[in-house]
């Protein structure tokens, strides 16, 4: 049985919102990073997915600039929450509030 | 099999997934991510791409989630021992997409969906060969823009985690 790129595309949609509902609900910061890799993640699936259906292969190109893409912000971003953590002792974004007016 | 294959993966990633977004401790919720990205290499297989789902594992669970683990050890955090939940903003937010997913979903289930091509019919065409005779003719210039912004990004990496030189 061949399954449906509907069904691939509502995967990828599925594992998006959790992803987005882990960035909205989450205080954690690292939990909330994993979140975002998370829906990255989903929509390399929605590439991968189309690439198989259209028959180039340029949906997984893509995807390889993707996960380069995601690991220079991983590197990044881990990096501002370890100095963050230096000055605040703390990674909850509801008490790094400095910047608020 | 193959859709039984499907189901498999679908359902640990979609499991996995949810319990890292619970979960209190984030070191579980970094196992649990690893264990949503096994699932989502899996799809890469049955979708033609061994070369991507290679990569993913390599990069993502071997590189990336191993970063991840570093710092969440290093800081050491404790669990999230305050009081769960969110504000209202967030969770009114949360309903209303989790909403339209759900609207998604039924509309998806109604209407018949074009099918792929069956996953063994030509295991050549996301072979290693293949996608580096592309990436290396037709997307040379951005393979090398991305060697860039990785050092860029090893740059900067280290300049924000150094300790002020007094």
């Amino acid at each position: 049985m061949e399954i449906p790129a509907s069904y691939y595309l509502l995967l990828s949609g599925i594992l998006f919102t959790i992803g987005v509902i882990g960035v909205l609900t989450r205080r954690n910061a690292i939990i909330i990073f994993m979140s975002i890799e998370l829906m990255l993640n989903a929509v390399n699936l929605s590439f991968v997915t189309f690439s198989r259906q259209i028959g180039s292969l340029d949906g997984q190109i893509f995807v390889f600039f993707v996960m380069v893409v995601a690991a220079a912000e991983v590197a990044v971003g881990l990096a501002l929450i370890v100095a963050i953590f230096r000055v605040k002792e703390s990674v909850y974004v509801d008490e790094i509030n400095l910047m608020k007016w | 099999m193959i859709s039984f294959l499907f189901f498999l993966f679908s359902v640990v990633a979609i499991a996995s997934a949810i319990m890292m977004v619970v979960h209190r401790n984030a070191v579980y919720s970094a196992l649990f991510l690893i264990l949503t990205l096994f699932a989502l290499a899996g799809h890469f297989v049955l979708l033609n791409a061994p070369f991507i789902a290679a990569v993913h594992i390599i990069v993502y669970a071997g590189a990336i989630m191993v970063l991840f683990l570093f710092v969440v050890m290093l800081l050491d955090l404790k669990a999230d021992e305050r009081k769960s939940g969110s504000q209202g903003f967030a969770k009114i937010f949360g309903g209303i997409v989790t909403g339209i997913l759900i609207l998604e979903l039924g509309i998806m289930i109604k209407k018949g969906s074009e099918s792929l091509p069956a996953a063994s019919a030509n295991m050549q065409v996301g072979s290693t060969n293949a996608v580096g005779h592309l990436m290396f003719t037709q997307y040379l210039f951005p393979f090398e823009v991305a060697s860039v912004l990785l050092l860029s990004a090893i740059i900067g990496s280290v300049i924000l985690a150094k300790r002020k030189l007094k």
